[in-house]
């Protein structure tokens, strides 16, 4: 039995559990609060870290995206490309357009649509010319696409092949040239073109010999066309932040400048007359107009080799110089500005691919600047894939160039001492990290993803857009056609790139080492 | 005949210790996706190597579908590390928790054989961090981790006051 004291007791008691049991249930919102409190620390600290070196060096804006104006206005250009190899489709690409076939394979893996969202620069491909029939046919296919990047509507132009060069740049409704032609043809047909009127993207390398180096550049600027020479790379966004670090002086006084390319395979070593099941490629003289394709050079018989090989000869180019220093050079010359070395020297030669070619396999090049206290040094083989990078040496910070921008401060440097005392700045790791946030380049090779995915560099795809730097680069010459102005590789970059990789060959060819004279305006 | 097991004190607090504990975890790395907005799931995607490396391999190669992986991914991190905090339908939490958990580690398990370029925090063989944390959340889903110390409690309170 219950007394009355009991009863009023009971509730009281059943309040506390409850009371009790409702604490016991709210425990989590303690830890939730300490969460909370830790979260905010955290983040004042990071924010503290991450602001006072970059305050402190200056960089406050060095993270400002670029942006990606849109000015397709104007009329519409009619655009003609001279070569449609590998490259053109690539250029062809950067332009809005695909062949059909190559559209396919992008919507299997993915690529599609990326490109599709590409800017419209309205522009249609009216011309195309191409001594084999089969590459003039991909030409044509892709330039008829009614399928168009940016969501361009078909011009309705005719698309015309022609069979010379001279015939398209006799046509009056032909505005501009994309020039992409093995390397031989490069700097007689700009020159031409620059002489008919017309504009000019072209493909590097500019020239591979003096003379023809001079009549180009004396044409181009005695004419009011634009000139734009193909090195897209520069269109990537780390390089505009690294020209701000450059600017900002972060890495002290530069002294030396090391460029290198490493490769290990056929495709590498410019070995591409075979197909993927091991067959030549197609081409034979009754589709090859083998005696335009030759032009200007020695008359050879005709070989698939020499067609789909051209670079091993020196009679279409200059092998590594012309093929890969020339970006290594437009990446220095286009931060720093380095123009024409006093000297250069070069060695080399034919070590692991001894087949028939003439071009070394392994090259140095080491180009002085005197008045800069500048050394540019160039690095190359194609027998070993190690990658050694892009690096500017200075004395108080060191930079790696390539898909991002890699600072780290130098254990000696004077500017930097009390932060490295003080161990605000690591020497063992990078100072200083900008990785792309867009217009990073496209990787073909599977073996080179694969590189730049294990260092992470793929991860921004995401983040933005991703934009084809070729396009960026052609945009680039479209605008300065429509709205004036120079384009970043005009003529006087070109010519001082095509001064300096002759500087390097002759130096290779005759062994020794060769001088600029700059009042004579030679190499001697 | 019914059976009512009961726990010891101590075994409830550790229960919560270590609800508490994974669930702070998965917050975190839920919050430290949310506040970086360069962050994608693709870097780890792309070394999936194993048996879901097929479909890591669709869901990197399709913009759309990365970007909801990555969507889903931060928030469910988040939902579930409140949940296990707060113990707010906490064994839904657990039972998602383990189930992600368990895609990260067939994503990036210390197989023999296979080499990954991310390095691991430890040295690990077939078992890692991942998977014990995995099972640990499971274990948090088959006993009553939240029904004294979370939220959970409170509703079971309000449902049966209802009856």
């Amino acid at each position: 039995m219950t007394t009355e004291k009991d009863k009023s007791q009971q509730p009281e008691e059943k309040n506390v559990q409850s009371r009790r049991t409702v604490l016991k249930a709210l425990a989590g919102i303690p830890v939730l609060g300490l969460f909370t409190y830790e979260l905010m620390g955290k983040r004042s600290f990071d924010r503290q870290n991450e602001t006072r070196l970059i305050k402190e060096l200056g960089l406050e804006n060095l993270q400002a995206h670029r942006k990606i104006s849109s000015d397709a206005k104007g009329n519409l250009l009619r655009v003609g490309i001279i070569g449609f190899g590998t490259r053109a489709t690539q250029l062809a690409n950067g332009l809005g357009f695909m062949h059909p076939a190559d559209m396919e394979n992008n919507r299997k893996s993915g690529r599609l649509n990326n490109w599709l969202a590409q800017e419209n620069l309205n522009v249609a491909i009216t011309g195309i010319c191409d001594v084999f029939d089969l590459h003039a046919e991909k030409g044509l296919a892709t330039a008829r696409n009614e399928i168009q990047a940016g969501g361009a509507k078909p011009s309705g132009l005719p698309v015309k092949r022609y069979r010379t060069y001279k015939e398209m740049l006799a046509d009056d409704s032909i505005d501009a040239v994309i020039v992409a032609t093995p390397d031989h043809h490069h700097a007689r047909i700009t020159t031409d073109a620059i002489k008919a009127g017309k504009h000019v993207y072209c493909e590097k390398s500019i020239s591979h010999t003096e003379e023809e180096l001079n009549e180009v550049y004396q044409a181009v600027k005695n004419s009011d066309r634009v000139f734009q020479l193909g090195h897209q790379i520069t269109q990537n966004v780390v390089f505009q932040q690294a020209k701000e670090i450059i600017n900002k002086d972060i890495l002290g006084k530069i002294t030396l400048i090391e460029t290198t390319v490493n490769r290990n395979n056929a495709e590498g070593a410019w070995i591409r007359h075979l197909d993927s099941q091991g067959k030549p490629k197609p081409g034979d003289l009754s589709t090859i107009d083998w005696d335009q394709w030759l032009g200007n050079s020695p008359k050879v018989p005709f070989s698939v080799d020499r067609f789909y090989n051209w670079t091993k000869f020196f009679a279409y180019d200059t092998g590594m110089l012309g093929q890969l220093f020339t970006h290594e050079y437009d990446a220095v010359n286009q931060l720093l500005r380095i123009g024409i070395p006093k000297s250069a020297i070069a060695s080399g030669g034919i070590y692991y691919w001894k087949d028939n070619r003439e071009i070394p396999d392994l090259l140095h090049a080491v180009f002085e600047y005197p008045d800069r206290d500048l050394t540019l040094m160039f690095s190359a083989t194609l027998s070993s894939s190690r990658q050694r990078g892009r690096v500017f040496m200075g004395h108080d910070a060191s930079m790696e160039l390539g898909e991002s921008v890699i600072i780290t401060a130098d254990y000696d440097s004077t500017k930097y001492k009390q932060k490295i005392e003080s161990g605000i700045i690591d020497t063992n790791s990078p100072m200083l990290t900008v990785s792309p946030g867009s217009g990073n380049i496209d990787a073909v090779s599977s073996a080179t993803e694969k590189y730049f995915a294990s260092r992470g560099l793929t991860s921004t795809v995401i983040n933005g857009k991703e934009v084809d730097v070729t396009h960026l680069h052609i945009k680039e010459w479209i605008n300065c056609i429509r709205n004036g102005g120079t384009p970043s590789d005009n003529i006087e970059k070109a010519f001082e790139e095509g001064i300096t990789v002759l500087m390097a060959h002759k130096s290779y060819l005759e062994k020794r080492r060769v001088e600029w004279d700059p009042i004579q305006r030679k190499i001697v | 005949m019914e059976y009512k097991i009961t726990y010891t004190k101590t075994q409830l607090t550790t229960l919560l210790a270590l609800r508490l504990l994974i669930g702070w975890h998965l917050l975190y790395e839920g919050i430290s996706k949310l506040l970086n907005p360069t962050w994608t799931s693709a870097g780890f995607l792309k070394e999936s190597q194993w048996i879901m490396s097929g479909v890591a391999g669709w869901i990197v190669s399709n913009k759309g579908v990365l970007s909801m992986a990555d969507f889903l991914n931060t928030w469910g991190l988040i939902a579930i590390g409140l949940g296990l905090i707060l113990g707010f339908f906490t064994r839904t939490a657990a039972i998602s928790g383990t189930l992600l958990l368990f895609i990260y580690y067939f994503n990036n398990a210390p197989i023999i054989g296979i080499e990954y370029s991310i390095p691991a925090e430890g040295s690990n063989l077939v078992v890692s961090k991942t998977l014990i944390e995995a099972v640990a959340l499971f274990v948090l889903a088959v006993f009553p981790a939240g029904s004294i110390y979370g939220l959970d409690a409170l509703m079971t309170r309000f449902k049966s006051k209802k009856k």
